[in-house]
């Protein structure tokens, strides 16, 4: 099997985890849903040359997958039944084909898959190793050539999760009544 | 609050060490190998919930206190900075000044390896502490008797 039919496979399977995690009754079975597609998602990464993006990739859908079922999913979550509205549906399925046509007429501009022009990384990849000293490029553009951003990009990690530790600290909030 | 059952904390005794050691040496070779600070520290981040899973928050908890995870996150973050302002003793803002371009070896990155364990310690830090206070939450939520 060659990797295009590989990929739409995947994809395939992705795109059906997904509905799936939408549609599901259950909490417990949508997560895992998610997981699933995002296990495709990381094989998809390997199968495109990216074993970087294939690790991390699957590495965060594990942690994910641990404490969205440790933390959130409760015993005590009940599924509310909702009537399906007509209207809604109908207005959905519409909307689905026009983003299709409009986005098979948009795809049809760009470059072949898998061919890119590369004009601006090019000097990255042929020069990262000769000044970085950094065999795997990836590491060299992020920390050497690119390190700006990485050090945007924690800082956003790091705002983020000292706002949840803030939500979801114990010391200084009120003492719950009821249960 | 008590941990699994003893199967699960036989294998997790075993295992642990292990991962905790790919982790390690995710961060430490990501400018060799595929990995780096993030995907490093998220198997660590990992490693250290299979132990709270497994053995329960309160044996956990007289090795790991639940500040630490804050004070390391901290502490990465401040690494990372401050191995970007090291940029300066070469002229500029993140200039690799230890680069020794052409040997595969553990140095040769430069700055590149103490980012990546900077990263690295951030990452596991705060996804850890992530999890500890979901952790601590759900308990306060639910009663003492799980968690």
């Amino acid at each position: 099997m060659d990797v295009m039919t590989m990929l739409y496979f995947l994809i395939s399977f992705m795109i059906v985890a997904a509905v799936i995690a939408v549609e599901a009754r259950d909490l417990l079975s949508a997560v895992l849903s998610v997981s699933a597609a995002g296990a495709g998602l990381s094989i998809v990464f390997l199968l495109l040359g990216a074993p970087d993006l294939a690790i991390t990739q699957v590495v965060v859908e594990v942690l994910c997958l641990v404490i969205l079922i440790r933390a959130v999913v409760t015993r005590k979550d009940v599924t509310v039944e909702l009537r399906s509205n007509t209207f809604a549906v109908a207005a959905g399925l519409i909307f689905c084909a026009l983003l299709c046509v409009v986005c098979l007429s948009a795809f049809s501009g760009l470059v072949p898959f898998g061919a890119p022009r590369m004009t601006m990384s090019n000097p990255y990849l042929l020069e990262s190793f000769a000044r970085t000293g950094a065999a795997n490029a990836v590491m060299g553009v992020l920390l050497d050539f690119r390190a700006y951003d990485t050090l945007g990009e924690a800082t956003v990690i790091f705002a983020s999760i000292i706002g949840a530790y803030v939500l979801l600290r114990h010391v200084g909030r009120k003492p719950e009544t009821g249960h | 609050m008590r941990g699994m059952t003893p199967i699960v904390k036989t294998v997790t005794s075993l295992v642990s060490a292990f991962i905790l050691l790919y982790g390690i040496y995710i961060v430490l070779y990501g400018h060799l190998t595929p990995g780096g600070g993030f995907a490093g520290g998220v198997i660590l981040a990992c490693c250290f919930i299979l132990l709270v899973l497994a053995f329960g928050r309160v044996f956990v908890g007289d090795v790991i206190s639940e500040r630490s995870p804050y004070v390391w996150d901290c502490v990465g973050a401040l690494a990372f900075l401050a191995v970007a302002l090291l940029g300066y003793y070469g002229g500029t803002f993140f200039h690799n000044v230890l680069a020794q371009p052409g040997n595969y070896r553990l140095l040769s990155g430069g700055t590149i390896l103490p980012c990546n364990i900077a990263i690295g310690i951030k990452v596991a830090a705060c996804l850890f502490g992530v999890f500890v206070v979901l952790s601590v939450f759900r308990a306060r939520r639910h009663g003492p008797s799980e968690g």
